[in-house]
């Protein structure tokens, strides 16, 4: 699955069955991220589909 | 995982209660939230005339939203947003253009200061190799949002500070041995009250940086204006690194942090209030705890304009 991750402004190939997977896959701290699936926020444990699209979102200030 | 309140499906999960929470809940909780802590920590005295600290980031930006929602239609009370321009390129342009359509869609007055304007150059001038922009930046900044609220003749000045960032300086004056300035932390600033210094007030002082985020993005505000560049370099950074490795191994980390510092923060005021009265810097004449004030010390070393 293509996960699009804001920060860095790229995709990257990540599987897994929930977002915690996926967190966990890219070594994301889920303190520090939202992530929306379908433009909408989920919680860590939501069950992801094969068509989901997931955006992952730093939550740090601009500064 | 279902919102705890409607049992409808969840946005966010509150680490400090684990309690999940829907778009509409969530929504609910923060403006309550904000508007408790406006309340328990008597922020907002009648006839206020609010001046909102803004950079067009996403706290500023949920954080003047909410004071006007709250605030706007009493006629007792005067809102103005002031923004600082460091001049950083590539960052802060992009931002003040937001803010300005933002401001101008909730018929808010915003009032711009320059870095250029009133020291000379910009933060890209002023930066070179070894130096430490935000303390640089950081100390100039307040100094003009202090400036300017007082020329606008604000009675407090709203910041979108939140948990994160009191938990993050709460650490840093402790690993520093900093206890002094902790006394000036809390969700209404300062020790000594002076006319020269315009409290700065933190509705966001018991909101994670992650619940303002989340309501920022549910909001539809605008997101991916990009980080500073020069925020990688702060000690700060170390220590939220920090507090967001404890706070993923132990839920509630950061609340603690805070909630604890506030037991403590009564007592702290109190002994730095009876501590040698307020000095005067001997060239600005601004209020200062040495014999010259940072901002001086910073346009000597730094060949600023003053």
């Amino acid at each position: 699955m293509k996960v699009y991750i804001e920060r860095e402004r790229k995709y990257k190939n990540v599987d897994g069955k929930t977002i915690n997977d996926i967190l966990s896959k890219l070594k994301l701290n889920p303190t520090t991220v939202l992530v929306a699936v379908n433009n909408e926020l989920v919680t860590e444990d939501y069950k992801l589909k094969k068509t989901d699209k997931v955006k992952i979102i730093s939550v740090m200030s601009g500064g | 995982m279902v919102c705890k309140a409607c049992k409808n499906k969840p946005v966010i999960r509150l680490t400090n209660n684990n309690k999940g929470l829907c778009k509409s809940c969530f929504i609910k909780y923060f403006e309550q939230k904000t508007k408790k802590t406006i309340s328990k920590y008597k922020l907002v005295d009648k006839k206020d005339h609010i001046g909102v600290a803004c950079s067009g980031g996403k706290d500023s930006t949920a954080v003047l939203y909410l004071i006007h929602k709250i605030f706007g239609k009493r006629p007792d009370i005067k809102i103005t947003a002031i923004a600082v321009d460091e001049g950083i390129k590539g960052y802060r342009p992009e931002h003040l253009k937001y803010l300005k359509k933002f401001c101008k869609e909730l018929k808010v007055n915003l009032k711009i200061v320059s870095f250029k304007e009133e020291f000379g150059k910009s933060l890209d001038q002023i930066i070179k190799k070894g130096m430490y922009p935000c303390s640089i930046c950081g100390v100039l900044r307040r100094s003009l949002l202090n400036r300017y609220s007082l020329k606008l003749k604000c009675t407090k000045l709203v910041t979108g500070h939140n948990l994160d960032d009191e938990a993050q300086s709460i650490l840093m004056n402790q690993l520093k041995n900093n206890v002094k300035v902790s006394a000036r932390l809390g969700p209404l600033t300062g020790v000594v009250k002076d006319n020269k210094f315009v409290p700065r007030i933190k509705p966001f002082y018991l909101l994670t940086e992650k619940e303002v985020k989340a309501y920022s993005f549910l909001m539809g505000y605008k997101e991916d204006l990009g980080e500073c560049p020069y925020a990688d370099i702060a000690f700060r950074n170390d220590v939220r690194s920090m507090l967001n490795e404890f706070e993923n191994k132990h839920e509630g980390t950061k609340h603690s942090v805070v909630l604890s510092f506030l037991e403590v923060l009564p007592l702290l005021k109190n002994k730095y209030r009876k501590g040698p009265s307020i000095n005067y810097c001997s060239r600005c004449k601004e209020p200062c705890s040495k014999e010259s004030c940072k901002v001086c010390d910073l346009v000597k070393e730094l060949k600023l304009k003053v």
